[in-house]
């Protein structure tokens, strides 16, 4: 079918633009009204709602904080009791882990990737908005308790048999296993939206070594949150399952090890560190060179730098767990590594010193904020390298001295980067500046409470005093230092209320400058008025400061001489390219404000807040609403097949409307799924092994119970899922080949077998009597098996998924992304069932 | 270890500034071998971190204040490689092989002095075995000879609790379902204290013990008269103390035996704080706390004996005192 000729539109013509931009604002206007706005899944609203409610959040660990530190403030108080205080440092340090730090960088990245990459908004937005509401409602949930008396009180680590035991610990316990996992899933949801966002979405040219590096550092941190929640996930079900159902995982009686959960949390807890600070650092690798003026020194150095740091951040946990007894080998080998990690820290402090060293500073509040910060950072480093030291760990482990280290590390390389980054950004999103009166009156506050605050624990710790004590004695002489302390925390709080004040006075100043810093990248593009549209075109980028580089760059971009200068179709587009390189691929049609994610964050969340308080049946009712409202989210907003195959995209591209397999976004969010899916399966084959080496007989001999799967049922349960698998991939090529009834029959074969399979599964330990209270041998049989059993069902249901999507019609055989993302999820199903199959089955027979 | 003496000296020219550290309970009043190089080494390193923080910092500042173009790309790439790349790779390679010998621990020989020390919520069970003769169980006290080996093997019944007395070594945690061995060397007599490092619930803050170091003479008196039978000739408060059933979770050799389920108070009178090292041993305070365990250490597993009057409360502290 040949295409009528295309006329291209004159940019020169003001008509022709006001006539585009009017039909960009009608596609890309917010909901309103009083509950539709809340509907909204643009990034600009999500983003800033998350990072408002984080923010909030922060604010609320730190009030617990400083309840803390005035219990604190003189010996043998009474301020609190120790109950209501080992709630209060339980959920002050989860708050700030769980519900500020993670969720902070999540939102401030869906806030400002989108700009920084120049497109109009990140690839999944509903996706976001699902993200946001289960945050906001975990987040409430786990904060809340602490008004009921109920919050956790085991520590933000949770060490079983403490947290285990009904008898030591409430509901709380419950509350924040599962309120976090539920917040957990909302991170790696977001994670997922921003690696796509990063590789899918760049305008076209911007290859991977022009990202701005803040894209690279979202990368980098996205996929380590990819693969250290995970474990903690892994360790949540085990966690839950001895609370709930008394399977002993971590039981020594039983055959369990609470030392497993120490290793299950620290594989996600040591990231998470890094987690924290990598973004904070991305922060300075914008601000730095803005106000150097020049580019930065060591760009190849500083993305080195940042996946070395993601790598070696996950062979560090056991830096944590150097007190609980280990080899001198592994002491030795976790302290290089630990120190190890400072280098890639240095070569990234050090790029920022030669660019400011090599340019022309202008000092500003954000430059401030970085000097600060580095002050404060480079202490808190210093101070770790010296924990890493195992023979002095064991001095200063679970001491003030670590409570130092940590705040040193967490207020240099979060708190204070994230303010400068407040200053710096917020002209971006109001169009006006922040006071830098009250503003650098403010860091002066923060910092010096900082220093007054956090520097005398390194002493109180090295003189005795013990982390999450409750009070301490006249004698212990440590009176002194922890009333300076509690006095710093005071005046922290005093800064940080100044710049809710300046934030709160905002409203009243008047527009500033479009790009007030006259910055070269792509973000302060922005107008002072911002449209919602986010870039008036997808412009082509061949510098990494486009803005200082590309002669008459803004003004092309704003009379959308580049692509996409139009929603003429009256559709939320966005331009996809190719990983690598960026060349154009697609132009991908996104789903705008609904009411959907809302609904499935609302459901999802009731499976976990019901199951907190044993309402089993009710929170079964609750997922199959959660299973029912994805669904409907799904069919209605995804693999939607276009009017039209093709689109002028602008200067003569001519892209596909509809995409599927590895060119799109779809795909890779699926892929990358996965990948964390399995990293927990993973985790849970980890345990089996771990318990493996700790027993001399695993499984025990001759108790009753015990005894099984067999291999038997293994095998046949995986011969099963391997046909189910094979089915899939045949009906996936046989719908290519335009053989649409076999691949459909094809899909309700693959279903049977596949559902045959996970029942298999499980009938091995059912048919074997094996006892999962008896002993941790059956437990962990009867979880790899339930893993792989649960995983075939969400199989099922994507295969019949798919075939209804046939029988619709709204497969083809050129319209398949769907049959392909769920073949996909198979490949990852096949590779479970051989894996966790054959250990069960053959493992201890072998040994 | 050559790191040893040169820190020692350097502890002895910091000494006043160190001066307001030192304690009871604190890692810069050492008395033993692990904690003493442990000291040196945190010294070294503190030096190290305070005068590289100093260095960047000045480096920092110069580089804001420093014209354009002081420093070009080139030039910059080099100062990356060196400062940030090889002038840390060295300074950890070294401070990492200076510090791999403190991984070791101190040899032990078989002969040497055992003492097997659980963890329970919130006190310290101590046993001190001896081949050929009965082990001697205390609570809440570690004697242990100057100039000794001493190993220490750490556990738990209950949740996990970490052992720490920060003048003789660092912490090694408690952990049910293992065992954990610490070996220590005192090298001066004196009163210590060690505290629970690892949460473990409501009292954590209230799990304390002292340390007692005696000469070598000294300790093996001490250990002889403590596997001796209680000597009180109290017998009303031994009477009441059968009556309320303490001995349904405390025994006192030779009067009562009863289940070693708390803490053994065949020689309570010696020991020198009650509630593991929360309030110094007296009648009254023994007294109020039989009554009400939780008013001195919420969470304590020991129950209330509210109908219990305060006479014979009195009494049955008198008695316990008596056992010396």
């Amino acid at each position: 079918m040949a295409a009528a000729p295309h006329r291209h539109p004159d940019q020169g013509d003001p008509d022709v633009r006001a006539a585009q931009e009017a039909r960009l604002r009608q596609v890309w206007q917010p909901p309103r009204g009083l509950f539709l706005r809340w509907t909204d899944t643009n990034n600009n609203s999500v983003g800033t709602w998350y990072t408002l409610t984080a923010f909030g959040m922060m604010l609320f660990a730190g009030v617990l904080a400083l309840i803390v530190r005035a219990q604190l403030a003189a010996p043998e108080n009474d301020l609190v009791s120790a109950s209501t205080f080992n709630q209060l440092f339980t959920l002050h340090g989860s708050i700030m882990m769980f519900l500020f730090a993670v969720p902070m960088f999540e939102a401030v990245s869906i806030l400002i990737l989108p700009q920084l990459l120049g497109t109009r908004d990140l690839p999944f937005p509903r996706l976001s908005a699902f993200g946001y509401w289960s945050f906001l409602l975990g987040g409430v949930f786990v904060g809340g308790s602490i008004f009921f008396n109920a919050a956790p009180d085991g520590g933000w680590f949770m060490y079983p048999p403490l947290t285990t035991e009904p008898e030591l610990s409430g509901v709380g316990a419950d509350i924040w296993m599962l309120g976090l996992s539920f917040i957990e899933v909302s991170s790696i949801a977001a994670a997922i939206e921003l690696i796509v966002g990063v590789l899918k979405c760049r305008p076209p040219g911007m290859r991977l070594n022009l990202m701005p590096l803040y894209a690279w550092y979202i990368l980098v941190v996205a996929v380590m949150i990819l693969f250290a929640f995970p474990p903690l996930i892994a360790g949540d079900v085990l966690f839950e399952l001895e609370r709930l159902l008394d399977w002993p995982f971590f039981d020594a009686a039983r055959g369990g090890d609470p030392v497993l959960w120490q290793h299950l949390f620290w594989i996600f807890g040591h990231p998470e560190v890094y987690i924290i600070f990598l973004p904070s650092i991305a922060i300075f690798a914008m601000v730095v060179p803005t106000f150097s003026r020049r580019h930065l020194i060591g760009y190849p150095w500083i993305v080195l730098a940042a996946v070395g740091t993601g790598f070696l951040s996950f062979g560090l946990w056991v830096h944590h767990m150097f007190t609980t007894g280990m080899p001198n080998i592994s002491l030795g080998f976790f302290s290089a590594a630990s120190e190890a990690v400072a280098i890639p820290t240095a070569v990234q402090i050090f790029a920022f010193i030669a660019t400011m060293w090599a340019g022309r500073v202008v000092w500003s509040t954000p430059m401030l904020y970085g000097a600060g910060a580095l002050a404060v950072f480079v202490v808190g480093g210093l101070t770790g390298v010296m924990v890493a030291v195992a023979p002095f760990d064991w001095q200063a482990h679970d001491t003030y001295f670590v409570v130092a280290h940590l705040h040193y590390v967490l207020t240099g390389g979060l708190l204070l980067p994230l303010l400068g980054g407040l200053y710096y950004y917020w002209p971006l999103f109001t169009g006006k500046k922040l006071s830098d009166r009250l503003g650098r009156s403010a860091f002066w506050l923060i910092f010096v409470g900082i220093n007054v605050t956090f520097f005398p624990m390194h002493f109180s710790g090295l003189m005795g005093m013990p982390r999450r004590v409750f009070t301490y004695s006249e004698e212990s002489g440590l009176h002194g230092l922890n009333l300076l302390s509690t006095i710093g925390a005071f005046v922290i709080a005093t800064g940080i209320g100044m710049i809710i004040l300046d934030m709160c006075l905002s409203p009243r100043r008047k527009l500033a400058a479009r790009n007030p810093w006259k910055a070269g990248t792509l973000e302060w593009l922005a107008l002072p008025r911002q449209e919602n549209w986010g870039v008036r075109c997808v412009p082509r980028i061949e510098s990494r400061y486009p803005l200082w580089d590309q002669p008459g760059f803004v003004a092309s971009v704003d009379e959308g001489r580049y692509f996409l200068p139009d929603a003429e179709e009256g559709k939320r587009e966005l331009m996809i390219t190719s990983v690598l390189d960026a060349e154009p691929v697609q132009v991908a049609r996104i789903g705008g404000p609904s009411v959907k994610p809302m609904l499935a964050a609302a459901m999802l969340g009731g499976v976990f807040i019901l199951t907190t308080f044993h309402f089993y049946g009710a929170a079964l009712l609750s997922g199959v609403a959660a299973l029912a409202a994805i669904l409907w989210w799904l069919w209605t907003g995804s693999g939607i097949v276009p009017e039209k195959p093709m689109k002028h995209a602008g200067n003569g591209v001519v892209l596909p409307l509809y995409a599927s397999g590895p060119a799109s976004s779809g795909w890779w969010a699926m892929f990358i799924t996965m990948f964390a899916d399995a990293t927990a399966f993973g985790a849970l084959m980890f345990g089996y092994f771990y318990y493996w080496t700790i027993h001399p007989e695993f499984p025990p001999k001759a108790a009753a119970g015990t005894n099984g799967p067999g291999w038997v049922w293994p095998v046949i349960a995986l011969a099963l899922v391997l046909t189910g698998w094979v089915l899939t991939v045949a009906a996936r090529e046989l719908n290519a080949r335009g053989r649409v009834r076999f691949a459909q029959g094809g899909l309700v074969l693959a279903a049977v077998a596949t559902a045959a399979g996970a029942a298999a599964g499980l009938a091995g330990p059912w048919f074997s009597g094996l006892d999962p209270t008896a002993h941790v041998y059956p437990a962990i049989v009867w979880v790899i098996a339930i893993w792989i059993a649960v995983h075939g069902v969400v199989g099922v249901i994507m295969q019949l998924y798919a075939l209804a999507r046939s029988l619709w019609g709204r497969t083809t055989p050129t319209h398949d992304i769907d049959i392909r993302n769920i073949t996909l999820y198979q490949h990852f199903l096949a590779v479970s069932a051989v894996v966790g199959f054959i250990t069960i089955g053959f493992f201890p027979e072998w040994v | 270890m050559p790191l040893v003496p040169f820190a020692r000296r350097l502890t002895w020219t910091l000494a006043p500034f160190t001066a307001g550290c030192e304690g009871v309970q604190s890692t810069f009043s050492t008395f033993g071998v692990e904690a003493e190089s442990t000291r040196a080494l945190a010294l070294i390193m503190g030096i190290g971190a305070s005068l590289i923080t100093i260095a960047v910092l000045l480096l920092a500042a110069h580089a804001v204040r420093a014209p354009e173009g002081q420093l070009d790309h080139r030039r910059g790439m080099r100062l990356i490689l060196w400062l940030g790349a090889v002038f840390p790779t060295v300074v950890l390679s070294v401070l990492l092989v200076v510090s791999l010998p403190g991984m070791r621990s101190i040899a032990s020989e078989p002969h040497d002095l055992r003492v097997r020390v659980d963890g329970e919520q919130f006190w310290w069970r101590m046993k001190y075995e001896q081949p050929g003769s009965a082990t001697v169980e205390t609570a809440n006290e570690l004697r242990i000879p100057m100039d000794r080996t001493v190993a220490i093997r750490l556990g738990s019944p209950d949740v996990i609790h970490s052992f720490w007395v920060p003048g003789l070594a660092g912490k090694v945690d408690m952990i049910p379902g293992r065992e954990n061995e610490l070996v220590v060397r005192a090298t001066r007599t004196g009163v210590f204290r060690g505290q629970c490092t690892e949460f473990c619930g409501l009292s954590h803050a209230l799990m304390a013990f002292d340390v007692i170091v005696m000469e070598s003479k000294d300790f093996d008196e001490w250990l002889s008269a403590a596997s001796q039978p209680a000597t009180s000739n109290d017998s009303t408060g031994r009477r009441l103390f059968e009556e309320y059933g303490c001995d349904g979770c405390h025994i006192v050799r030779g009067h009562v035996q009863g289940t070693p389920i708390g803490p053994d108070l065949t020689h309570y009178g010696s020991r020198r704080t009650l509630g593991a090292g929360t309030v110094p041993l007296t009648a009254e305070a023994t007294s109020r706390f039989i009554r009400n365990p939780a008013a001195l250490k919420p969470g304590a597993l020991m129950p209330r004996f509210g109908t219990m009057s305060e006479a014979d409360a009195d009494a049955i502290a008198a008695y316990l005192l008596e056992l010396k």
